[in-house]
């Protein structure tokens, strides 16, 4: 098509190499990851030329590692790929399973988490899983790389804090300890292929006698961004998750929603069911954590 | 008719012709087509549900880069504008968001796309039309200025294009007599048939003024005579070769594109293919009418219907003619109703101009008298099958709309899901099971077809039907059956406008019946012509000769020493019997005989989502015959789909300028395959005797009882009752919190 560059950087100096080379003349740079938002938008919403700046071949963002501590999980991974990693899968489940949602088979072949976070949809499903069990992003600056928290990056629909010179490499999460894991839900009124109503991801720890100790909770679609809800979490932790702490976490994701009335659901369905999500996610979580 | 027991081919379901150049990517569909030379259309739409257009200038876009050619209403003839013209191109107003109002052709797609935008419309913004309260209430915005109900302009304009009522019995007596009565209102939503293809056409008209198109449609000869229409030209200037098609379910059975494409290419001198987008097609294609539907039921203690009443209102959209005649004749259609009134309302919106959907107009009104007699039969205590044998139409029973019934399937369909095992198991804890009938009327209208018989003995079937469902399949099986030969020797071909006799269009079931009984006698035209053939071979008379499992054979008790002659050892002397075998038969089907289905679902609904999972379905439907039983059952579960689809989550929204909000896949939510259980089927077969195998139309009928039927299988879980569909999550949720 006309007004379409295609480059595939190898290493990240490389692609920011690129993004550089563009922004000092004035030409539009975009990173592309899987492809299956931006082929969307480029035959609707957002048809211009640019170069495009292809992550998949970026060595670090195809990297994914572990250590005692931490996990780092490369941006441009399909989720395919991630949802075939058993063991991925079960030391972070709920973030797997947000990325396991996303379109379909076909789909997931190519989409990619780092793509899901910087399109920075407010119903990207993988968000809210990602703020939960704590993800930091990796960003490769011109200046070296800078580090934000999930939360963080998303300032609005659409927008985030990348600068034109920027991209992501990938994320940084805490290793889940003992009896710690996670879980995402979201709601469509389909099986798949559709976009998240709303959606909650909790992530937990218990302490030996099952008792939370830490929780994070982050719902999404209801709202411009992602949002994390220390309530819904200060409801879980010093409990047993029973079912007065659920409906009280429920209870706080329904007052943090702050939706909209659309096409794809009114203000009052969207806080209402993302409670039951919360409740439902965390109930979730905490069984696996129990199973650990 | 064609005694059952000696059926060789015809029941069986082999392959399909289509079917290896459609699963590998080779068939070739209304947008595949490439010209030397060949241009883009594109058309511009109102961006407003409803202005006056008090100019168009298009002559900034035909200075643009690549732009060859470039149209508004005003460059096609005004002398015959009818309402078909009117929706291809608006001329005086814009009656909906996304009617067509310009259209230019250009080197590329890109530049044909930006031309759009150098073209300068005036709109005078009026207020939009948009649900059927608004425009049947006094005082409203009138879509038409000059349109009087019924025509009758001595009363003031309304946006009631047609209102009709019919009548039998006494209703008010006969709701004395009942012992219980329902009343209740529903409205259904518009829909789209959501066919995958979106339409496409390429068009080149050559210095003569002959114009040929290829296009994707159900039916090429109306194609060729509505573009004709429009453009004042005669049909035999105009060829139409229809492409293999993407679904249609009643959606191309009207030409949008068409039109545009032959203009734009007689004043480019080139081809120019016209394509529309997703949006396009949820924007300007016709889709279901949007329906309010206000029903009544009564009957006696035993579950006798006494009287019912159907008030029906239709959207039409911007034109005339939504299909209130077969909702109001299919709403009863399957009972014995000695006292009734049905009236129904065809209403102008600023919306699109609807179309034909599978059994148009029958799921909307069927879905208000199935949801009120299932109410009835839980007043009455009694299964709703049972209510349903009571009350059901036979053989005999007149139809609420005047003929009486030949033998029809609905009571053997009720007594086979009576019995059927899905029936009979227990339903899944916390989930609801909902009932209803399906029905339609099916339709017969011209056909033609030719079977030309090869030096080897193979044997062409031509017609000019669009193959939607697997139609040339179950030609070569009518076609092998009559004649003695295996299937795999019939190859069924659509022709185009020109290469085959007249057909009316793929649409109200009627290809396998009409078409089919073309291509029987056609190939009866055969037999008698080989038995000649053989006869003239043998020294005997054609009356001394049979045709028996394919080959020619002196009649018992002829005496005559000859071994039989099959059609190829026919076909490969016919230079010497007389010239190439060729038979035809033209006709007018008279006897399509109705379908009837019973359809029942298991359901569950979340409760605190509002979410229904649909666990379970099951379709029980008369196909008369089924030629190729594969296919009617694909027909009656797609159809199953749709209609599951329709009750479930399918909706255009519109915002209140009416832009509609929902013009893709991603939001105008028809089920996906992993939303649905395996749609179970069994096939009944009550044989119409009109038709030489007995088939009976069977695509239609399915879409019909599957809404009333997840309706009611929610009300049996939830204990109450939700009127309107789609039964969406926030519909179903806000409902439940009412409910408390
Ligand atoms: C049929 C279908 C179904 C879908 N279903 C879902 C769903 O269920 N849930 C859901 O959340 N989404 C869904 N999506 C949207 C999309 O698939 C996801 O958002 C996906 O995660 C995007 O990933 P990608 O790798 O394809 O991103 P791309 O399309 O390649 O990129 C998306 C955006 O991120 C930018 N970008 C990508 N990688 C980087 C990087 N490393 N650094 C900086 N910027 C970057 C791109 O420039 C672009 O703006 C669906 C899409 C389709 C087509």
């Amino acid at each position: 098509m006309a007004g379409y560059a295609y480059l595939a950087p190898t290493n990240v100096d490389e692609a920011l190499g690129a993004l550089e080379e563009a922004a000092s003349v004035g030409q539009r740079a975009q990173m592309l990851a899987g492809g299956t938002d931006v082929l969307v938008q480029i035959r609707s919403v957002d048809k211009g030329p640019r170069t495009f700046v292809d992550v998949k071949h970026v060595e670090e963002a195809n990297a994914l590692s572990m250590t005692d501590d931490e996990l780092f999980i490369g941006a441009a991974i399909a989720s395919a790929v991630l949802n075939e990693n058993a063991r991925l899968k079960s030391i972070l489940p709920g973030l797997v399973e947000s990325a396991d949602l996303i379109g379909s088979t076909q789909i997931q072949g190519r989409a990619t988490i780092g793509g899901n976070l910087c399109n920075s949809s407010p119903a990207g499903d993988t968000i809210p899983a990602l703020i939960a069990c704590g993800a930091v992003c990796v960003i490769a600056s011109p200046n070296g790389n800078r580090e934000v928290a999930t939360e963080d990056f998303v300032t609005g629909v659409g927008t985030n804090v990348l600068e034109p010179t920027e991209f992501l490499v990938g994320f940084k999460i805490p290793r889940p300890k003992g009896k710690t894991s996670d879980a995402y839900l979201r709601f469509i009124p389909r099986t798949e292929m559709d976009i998240a109503v709303c959606g909650a991801g909790v992530a937990l720890t218990l302490d030996d006698d099952g008792t939370c100790t830490k929780a994070k909770v982050a719902i999404g679609a209801v709202a411009v961004t992602a949002l994390p809800v220390p309530e819904a979490a200060a409801a879980l932790v010093g409990t047993k998750v029973d079912d007065d702490a659920l409906h009280a976490a429920a209870a706080a994701s329904t007052a943090a929603a702050k939706p909209i009335d659309d096409k794809r659901g009114t203000v009052e369905f969207r806080k209402q069911v993302v409670g039951v999500l919360t409740r439902r996610a965390a109930a979730i979580a905490r069984d696996r954590a129990l199973a650990r | 008719m064609a005694e059952a027991v000696d059926l060789k081919v015809v029941g069986t379901s082999p392959v399909r012709p289509d079917g290896v150049d459609k699963v590998t990517g080779r068939a070739a569909f209304g947008a595949d087509l490439n010209l030397p030379g060949m241009l883009y259309g594109k058309v511009l739409r109102s961006p407003h549900a409803h202005a006056r257009i008090k100019s168009v200038d298009v002559s900034r876009a035909l200075a643009a880069d690549g732009v060859l050619a470039a149209v508004s209403g005003a460059d096609f003839p005004s002398d015959r504008l009818d309402d078909l013209a009117r929706n291809v191109i608006a001329r005086d107003k814009a009656l909906y968001n996304g009617h067509a109002v310009a259209a230019v052709a250009a080197k590329t797609q890109q530049q044909a796309e930006a031309a759009l935008e150098l073209i300068d419309v005036d709109y005078e913004v009026l207020d939009p039309v948009l649900t059927l309260d608004e425009a049947m209430a006094a005082g409203a915005t009138l879509v038409n200025e000059s349109q009087h109900t019924n025509g009758d302009t001595s009363k003031p304009p309304s946006n009631i294009a047609v209102q009709q009522a019919f009548e039998r019995g006494d209703v008010d007596k006969g709701f004395a007599e009942a012992d219980v009565i329902v009343e209740s209102e529903h409205r259904v939503p518009t829909a789209h048939q959501g066919y995958i293809e979106p339409h496409a056409c390429t068009a080149t008209m050559n210095a003569g003024g002959k114009a040929t198109i290829w296009c994707c449609t159900q039916g090429h000869f109306d194609v060729r005579s509505l573009t004709a229409g429009v453009l004042g030209k005669s049909v035999g200037n105009i060829k139409v070769i229809p492409s293999e098609i993407g679904g249609g379910f009643g959606g191309k059975t009207i030409i949008y594109l068409e039109p545009l494409a032959v203009k734009l290419s007689e004043l480019s001198g080139r081809p120019v293919k016209m394509m529309m987008t997703r949006e396009e097609v949820f924007r300007a294609t016709g889709p279901a009418s949007a329906t309010w539907c206000k029903v009544k039921v009564g009957a006696k203690k035993d579950g006798t219907f006494t009287a019912a009443t159907a008030w029906l209102a239709y959207e039409a959209g911007a034109f005339p003619g939504a299909p209130i005649g077969p909702g109001c004749m299919s709403v009863l259609a399957p009972y014995d109703v000695p006292n009734l009134r049905i009236e129904g309302n065809d209403v102008l919106v600023t919306k699109p101009r609807v179309c034909a959907y599978r059994a148009p107009g029958a799921p909307q009104s069927m879905h208000a008298m199935e949801c009120a007699i299932d109410e009835l039969a839980r007043k009455l205590d009694m299964d709703p099958i049972d209510i349903r044998l009571k009350n059901a139409a036979d053989e005999g029973t007149q139809a609420p709309y005047g003929p009486t019934f030949p033998p029809i399937g609905l009571k053997k369909c009720l007594e086979a899901a009576k019995n059927h095992p899905n029936y009979l198991k227990p339903l899944a804890e916390g989930a609801g099971r909902g009932l209803a009938v399906g029905f339609w009327f099916n339709i017969g209208m011209q056909s033609s077809a030719e079977v030309r018989i090869a030096e080897d003995g193979m044997v062409t079937v031509m017609e000019g039907n669009p193959d939607i469902g697997g139609s040339r399949a179950s030609m070569a099986l009518m076609a092998a059956e009559t004649l003695g030969v295996p299937y795999e020797q019939v190859k069924a071909h659509v022709g185009d406008t020109e290469s085959t006799g007249f057909c009316n269009v793929t649409g109200g079931s009627r290809t396998t019946f009409a078409t089919g009984m073309a291509v029987v006698q056609a190939c009866e035209d055969i037999i008698a012509q080989c038995r000649q053939r053989a006869a003239l071979t043998w020294d005997l008379d054609a009356e001394q000769v049979d045709w028996v499992d394919g080959e020619a054979v002196p009649k018992p008790g002829v005496n005559a020493d000859v071994k039989p002659l099959s059609l190829a050892n026919i076909a490969r002397r016919a230079g010497r019997t007389g010239g190439p075998l060729l038979g035809r038969a033209s006709l007018n089907a008279q006897g399509a005989g109705a379908s009837f289905s019973v359809n029942w679902t298991d359901a569950r609904v979340d409760t605190e989502t509002g979410k229904t999972d649909i666990l379970a379905f099951t379709a029980v439907q008369d196909a008369g015959r089924a030629i190729h039983p594969a296919y009617v059952e694909g027909q009656m579960q797609g159809g199953a789909v749709q209609g599951l689809g329709w009750a479930l989550n399918e909706e255009y929204i519109y915002d209140e300028r009416g832009a509609l909000e929902n013009p893709g896949f991603l939001d105008y939510r028809v089920p996906v395959a992993s939303d649905m259980p395996m749609i179970d089927t069994q096939i009944v077969e009550v044989p119409n005797p009109s038709h030489p195998y007995g088939v009976r139309g069977v695509g239609e009928t399915p879409i019909v009882a599957p809404l009333a039927a997840l309706s009611n299988a929610v009300r049996d879980q939830l204990g109450f009752r939700i009127n309107d569909l789609p039964l969406s999550p926030p519909r179903v949720l806000a409902a439940l919190d009412e409910q408390g």
